[in-house]
């Protein structure tokens, strides 16, 4: 081995074990999921594996949206030990619009504002241990709300 | 900076805990009155505790709405305890806002 070699992997071990503390501690911004076009690439970029649709997970947004700016989602999983929720619209100009973590006594629920681009599913993907489940809501949207 | 509006109200064993931020959420896509586009600037991470104790940690992209509203829920408050948020946008900028938990 070429002593610059040994040393190209020594510094990035190092420099692995400097990142990880950092990523355990604080959450770090997923530049790549956010910035996916497709659901299917975001989802990829948060390590989101293979999701089973499921009945236990609520969405509640209006049917018809007059301005896509501002539609209002209310969330709700009943799945057992729901970690993590994400938010997903497969017609705007990036499909990820949020990702949420609980714990320490967190209820899996939320209430948000979104914006829609056009007519669309919302899709809500929630991670329960090694598992994830989705549903979808499609929204009927009639003004552009991502410009 | 304290910028959030917050509420936390206790009913039963669970809090409900209402806020609005008050921030633009530029997607880069809008132009302003001169044609240019207005640059992306928008809210990326909040985190809420209880306690100092983190209890909800969010990643947001740019379709959150302008002035980004969220409610969430709570088991394990008590009356007078401490609900915080904190949020960094794309700028590095940051905000926060803390309310007591009041009954409902």
């Amino acid at each position: 081995m070429q002593r610059r070699d040994f040393l190209k992997i020594v510094s990035g071990a190092l420099l692995a074990l400097i990142l990880q503390p950092i990523g355990v501690l604080a959450a770090v911004w997923n530049k790549a999921a956010f910035e996916a076009v497709k659901i299917n690439d975001a989802k990829n970029n948060l390590t989101i594996g293979q999701e089973t649709p499921s009945k236990d997970i609520d969405i509640v947004a209006p049917d018809r949206a007059e301005n896509g700016a501002i539609v209002q989602v209310e969330i709700t999983s009943r799945i057992p030990n729901t970690e993590a929720i994400s938010v997903l619209v497969e017609n705007n100009p990036t499909a990820l619009i949020g990702h949420f973590v609980f714990s320490n006594g967190a209820l899996p629920q939320l209430v948000t504002r979104i914006k829609m681009a056009d007519t669309s599913d919302i899709k809500v993907i929630v991670k329960a241990g090694n598992s994830y489940f989705s549903a979808t809501k499609n929204v009927v949207v009639l003004e552009n709300g991502c410009g | 900076m304290d910028n959030i509006k917050m509420r936390a109200k206790l009913s039963g064993d669970t809090t409900e805990v209402k806020m609005i931020m008050n921030h633009p959420m530029e997607t880069g896509r809008k132009k302003d009155d001169f044609g240019q586009l207005i640059p992306a600037y928008f809210i990326q991470l909040v985190t809420a505790k209880l306690n100092d104790k983190i209890v909800l940690e969010m990643q947001w992209g740019t379709g959150i709405s302008k002035n980004p509203y969220l409610t969430f829920y709570l088991k394990g408050a008590a009356l007078n305890d401490k609900i915080s948020v904190d949020w960094v946008d794309s700028l590095g900028k940051t905000g926060s806002g803390e309310i007591m938990v009041v009954a409902a």
